[in-house]
């Protein structure tokens, strides 16, 4: 038992708490005053407001719900988390992570705050990226709070802890796919529930581009079919196989560019947006 | 301090600000009159770096608006129409978050907050959450967000809209006081408002500025400006009229009452005459022995002058 508890520690909790500790310094010290400002003003408008609250809780019910009763964790016999646990996690995210992130600018432009915070003196993309930060500690806080399965699976058998680890971080990563998508489109309309559903449906596509069936047709297309191109190019952007690899411990040098390059892109987008419902 | 150089907006086939060119030097308190939809607020944007111009420059002090956007920024305090505030905050965070924006630096700030408090009136409302807060004290904690960095430019977009009157009053002194070192720009269309605390005034209309001026220069720009109502009562009231359309200080004469024994007219001037035209209508009454019971030169009104050269709606 002691023995578990120390493993956990070693190979899960504190490699976990380094990763969020590098995190939280870099938003301290690296990243400009700006972007703190707008950063502190999102997190305290989440956790004041319930939505925050209503998506921790809704997603720990449906994840554990689900790990439990369909994903046959404890019946499977195996110590380990991808199968039950982390393989339906882009799923859930695929509501969640817009209906976190639909307020973002969405409200920004039913309030008229918009003309306040683009009329201070701070560049666009301080603001996006301070929301963008903002909305990703509240998917933070939700894998935070899963922790307990990872105990479970401690308890009853010797998991490989890095493993899981790698699971978390895909899943955060895959979260923040979709947040930045969220966040570009709240920033395409003033109505919260319209980018909570365009979110959704983008989302749903970015997703399921990337599912095997669908590249394995789109491979068999014959090349001289007109639309090969952009469909190829649209299961490329698919983000289901870059979480496969990393949920399963590959930790591919690749994937964490495609990751990183799918959200910048994502928030430049946002970017572009905000100037042209300026102009 | 802020220069706006033949200024344009287009959306789309819709001009709302066609070559619009001003200067507002430190000190000075610029008035922006128009009637609805005249392109106040779309200026004004454009002046704060919020809407991109389709032609046209802005400068605030040396910082272009476009071109150096944060620079320009810095030095602006902006308060937008329909005072818009991030409901979920209370008064006290959200001046917090503004100055910390602006680049209060963190030692100044609780001093900030409090100067800006008590200068909008704000101390009841301090700890209160904004969606809480009646329109006057939203609007108020909208304004003290715009001045809690003491900027050098103001930029007011219907700064006493939604105020009772008492704090209407108040604002308009606070705009008087604080253009003694910065220069502002506000809109609105109540005219005294004008006259109360502006010391020069730009009325547009359809995008374009029609008159630039003092509010005093405004004024005599109005028709009644220098014109004369005289009241008279007599038992020949009916000669009055013809007698002063004899006299060459009078242009022509208008009539405002009219009755059996009493009569009020309004008498314009020639040119160059008005002078001397109080003492032509007393004599030429005494003469038709009619007892004046008012005489009073007229000062001409904005009001009058913006009905005169705006053009309204329902006649377009």
């Amino acid at each position: 038992m002691v023995d578990a508890i120390i493993q956990l520690l070693l190979h899960f909790a504190i490699p976990a708490l380094v990763v969020a500790a590098i995190f939280i310094a870099l938003l301290m010290f690296a990243l400009p005053r700006e972007v703190r400002t707008v950063f502190k003003r999102e997190v305290k408008s989440y956790f004041v407001s319930p939505i925050a609250y209503v998506c921790v809780v809704i997603f720990l019910v449906i994840s554990n719900g689900i790990t439990f009763w369909f994903g046959g964790m404890l019946e499977s016999g195996e110590a380990e988390l991808y199968r039950p646990f982390f393989q339906y996690m882009p799923w859930y995210f695929i509501v969640i992570a817009p209906a976190v992130g639909m307020r973002l600018w969405s409200e920004e432009q039913r309030l008229g705050t918009m003309e306040l915070l683009m009329t201070m003196p701070l560049a666009p993309w301080h603001a996006i990226v301070g929301k963008f930060l903002a909305a990703s500690v509240v998917v933070f806080a939700m894998l935070v709070l899963s922790f307990p399965i990872v105990m479970v699976v401690n308890y009853l058998g010797d998991p490989d802890n890095g493993v899981i680890l790698a699971g978390f971080v895909a899943t955060f990563l895959t979260a923040l796919c979709y947040l930045a998508i969220t966040s570009a489109i709240s920033a395409l309309t003033r109505s919260q529930i319209v980018a909570l559903l365009v979110s959704i449906g983008v989302c749903l596509a970015v997703w399921l581009s990337g599912l095997p069936p669908i590249t394995d047709a789109v491979d068999n297309l014959p090349r001289w079919n007109p639309f090969w191109p952009l469909l190829k190019l649209v299961t490329t952007l698919g983000v289901l196989p870059h979480f496969n690899e990393f949920a399963k411990g590959v930790l591919g040098f690749r994937d964490i560019v495609f990751f990183l390059s799918f959200i910048a892109f994502f928030l430049f987008a946002t970017a572009i947006a905000i100037r042209a419902k300026r102009a | 301090m802020i220069e706006v150089r033949n200024l344009s907006k287009h959306f789309g086939d819709k001009v709302a600000v066609d070559n619009i060119s001003f200067t507002v030097k430190k000190g000075e308190v610029l008035g922006f009159l128009g009637p609805n939809g005249a392109g106040k607020s779309t200026t004004m944007r454009m002046v704060t770096g919020y809407l991109p111009p389709t032609g046209g420059s802005v400068s605030i002090g040396d910082a272009d608006v476009v071109d150096d956007e944060i620079a320009a920024k810095s030095k602006i305090g902006y308060l937008p129409e329909n005072a818009p505030l991030y409901s979920d905050m209370t008064v006290d965070d959200f001046l917090r978050f503004a100055a910390e924006m602006r680049g209060v630096p963190a030692s100044k700030i609780p001093a900030a907050i409090d100067k800006a408090i008590e200068t909008c009136f704000l101390q009841r409302v301090r700890h209160q959450s904004v969606d809480t807060l009646s329109k006057g004290y939203r609007h108020r904690t909208c304004l003290a967000q715009s001045i809690i960095h003491d900027p050098e430019v103001l930029i007011l977009d219907e700064p006493t809209d939604g105020l009772d009157p008492n704090q209407k009053h108040e604002v308009r002194g606070l705009i008087k006081r604080m253009g003694e070192t910065k220069a502002i720009i506000f809109s609105t269309h109540i005219l005294e408002e004008v006259e109360a605390s502006c010391t020069r005034a730009i009325i547009i209309d359809r995008g374009k500025v029609i008159a630039d001026g003092t509010p005093e220069q405004l004024k005599n720009k109005a028709e009644n400006a220098g014109a004369v109502l005289v009241s008279v009562t007599g038992s020949a009231v009916a000669s009055l009229r013809p007698e002063l359309e004899k006299l060459s200080e009078v242009n022509r004469v208008e009539s405002v009452e009219s009755g059996d024994h009493a009569v009020t007219v309004r008498v314009f001037p020639n040119k160059g005459k008005g002078g001397a035209l109080s003492a032509a209508i007393f004599k030429a009454a005494v003469d038709k022995n009619l007892t004046i019971q008012e005489l009073k030169v007229e000062e001409g009104r904005l009001d009058e002058l913006f009905r005169q050269i705006t053009r309204s709606d329902i006649e377009a």
